[in-house]
């Protein structure tokens, strides 16, 4: 099972790609309030992530996921549930 | 602080519009004339954006059946279908649609909305999973809301996506459902429906199609895309409105499993709502006769999206991807779209405006939806008005973007 921080580092990778600007990224920046991404920004993170990791991320979670902290715990959760 | 804090963007952008002179979203028709014509701001108009596809809103048969039924059962029936809200006619019209598909029954619903939440509120129980289409409509995402299963979206129209996240849920796949419609309602292309079937086949899932924009349009009987497509017996829920090419409003949902009736029972849209008025039914039971027995319906309705697709795409603008009834008009920006929007109305011809984020991609569409009842005529001057109005649509500044989307509509996603 790949590790937290290893999902974490995966994450970074794809928004770097998506984000665009050169915004100091970590576990605490919110994907919406900091980083700007409009809800079909938020749809092509997670498909990018879902490639990346061969899950499939429920349209469910998002309400409670706010930061890069949040994605990458529910991200933990799937790998362990698949 | 107050609850209307929230809408400060909101009213903004929809100051923006109104002082831009152009607002596609209070439009009112002030006199009807036929299915395609109308007086709109005191201008004889064309409509080429109603979804009514074989015009039958006039058709002399369904406005004789509905005036027999309003003298002969009154206005409206006042009650649930779980009450006193269910009339021969419903009970009728419900058999009428099974035999239509050749399938076991059929429920009806007061609105093709409340179909998919009907249906969908109930089907997608805790423990389930449902694969939904990523161009699908926000009547079905708002089912699924109102369910309780996992809720996945996949790829628009990709079938090697769809299988991945069939593969990726093992053996849950037996609880799962996957969610697609006929002819996607904003761009106007079709599902690729056999290859989902070999698949929902192959993962045992099951398999809900809304033939919402199919029905009476595809298929040599008008059954939708499922019977083009040549699996007209393979589908778990066909799901359909009356709000389009049956001219009227409501929807149904016709499905093999017995268990189809128990929805009735467990379904708070069709329980907490007044069923369809006696003229509905009447006027929408006549329309499907009609829908059946008058291919030549079809034929028409396709020789005018063939032209106006063909015409449009021959002056340069960029379309949908495929031909269609729909015929969808992205333009570069949503100033760009309001203005061509407002500009073939000033010439009299009426489409739809959708703009982002309730369309595919983000796209300013200009949507145009044809009739079989456009005469050839009317179809030459909508594809006139469009090439008088291409240069200054295209060239105008794409940057300029004064004008943001008034919609605050969280996307179908």
């Amino acid at each position: 099972m790949l590790q937290y921080e290893d999902i974490l580092a995966q994450i970074y990778s794809v928004l770097q790609e998506i984000a665009r600007d050169n915004r100091e990224i970590n576990e605490t920046t919110d994907l919406v309030a900091d980083l700007g991404l409009d809800s079909m920004a938020v749809m092509e993170l997670l498909a990018a992530i879902e490639d990346r990791f061969d899950i499939s991320i429920p349209l469910n979670i998002l309400p409670d996921v706010r930061t890069v902290k949040d994605l990458a715990l529910q991200i933990q959760q799937l790998m362990v549930e698949s | 602080m107050g609850i209307f804090d929230k809408f400060h963007s909101l009213a903004a952008n929809q100051r923006a519009l109104v002082d831009s002179g152009v607002n596609p979203f209070n439009v009112v028709i002030e006199r009807l004339i036929s299915a395609t014509e109308a007086i709109v701001n005191g201008r004889h108009t064309i409509l080429a954006g109603t979804n009514n596809y074989l015009g039958l809103t006039f058709d002399p048969q369904c406005i004789e059946a509905a005036k027999k039924a309003v003298q002969d059962q009154g206005t409206g029936t006042t009650g649930s279908r779980m009450a006193n809200g269910t009339y021969v006619g419903h009970a009728a019209l419900e058999r009428e649609f099974a035999d239509f598909f050749g399938y076991r029954s059929a429920i009806v619903f007061s609105t093709g909305y409340l179909a998919n939440l009907g249906m969908l509120s109930v089907l997608a129980g805790r423990g389930d999973t449902i694969l939904v289409d990523a161009h699908c409509h926000a009547s079905i995402y708002d089912g699924c809301r109102m369910g309780s299963a996992e809720i996945i979206r996949f790829r628009h129209n990709n079938v090697i996506d769809l299988e991945k996240r069939l593969r990726r849920l093992g053996k849950k796949t037996a609880n799962t459902m996957i969610l697609v419609e006929g002819i996607y309602s904003m761009l106007g292309d079709r599902a690729p429906l056999a290859d989902i079937v070999t698949l929902k086949q192959k993962y045992g899932a099951y398999l809900l199609v809304d033939e919402a924009h199919s029905l009476g349009v595809l298929g040599e009987h008008g059954r939708g895309l499922l019977e083009e497509a040549g699996v007209g017996n393979s589908m778990d829920f066909i799901i359909g409105t009356f709000s389009k090419s049956l001219g009227a409003t409501g929807g149904f949902c016709v499905s093999n499993h017995p268990e189809l009736d128990l929805i009735r029972y467990a379904s708070r849209p069709y329980i907490f709502t007044a069923s369809p008025a006696p003229t509905v039914i009447a006027s929408t039971r006549t329309a499907l006769k009609i829908l059946k027995t008058h291919p030549e319906l079809r034929r028409r309705l396709w020789r005018n999206a063939r032209h106006l697709y063909q015409h449009l795409d021959d002056i340069g603008f960029s379309l949908g991807p495929e031909i269609s009834p729909i015929v969808a008009v992205r333009l570069p920006s949503v100033k760009q779209a309001l203005v061509l929007w407002g500009n073939l109305l000033d010439r009299g011809v009426y489409v739809n405006l959708a703009l982002p984020p309730a369309t595919p991609d983000s796209a300013s569409l200009i949507r145009c939806s044809v009739s079989a009842a456009h005469t050839q005529e009317q179809i030459d001057y909508i594809c006139k008005v469009f090439s008088d109005l291409r240069e200054g649509a295209i060239t105008l500044d794409a940057q300029s973007t004064a004008v943001d989307s008034p919609l605050d509509v969280t996307p179908a996603s």
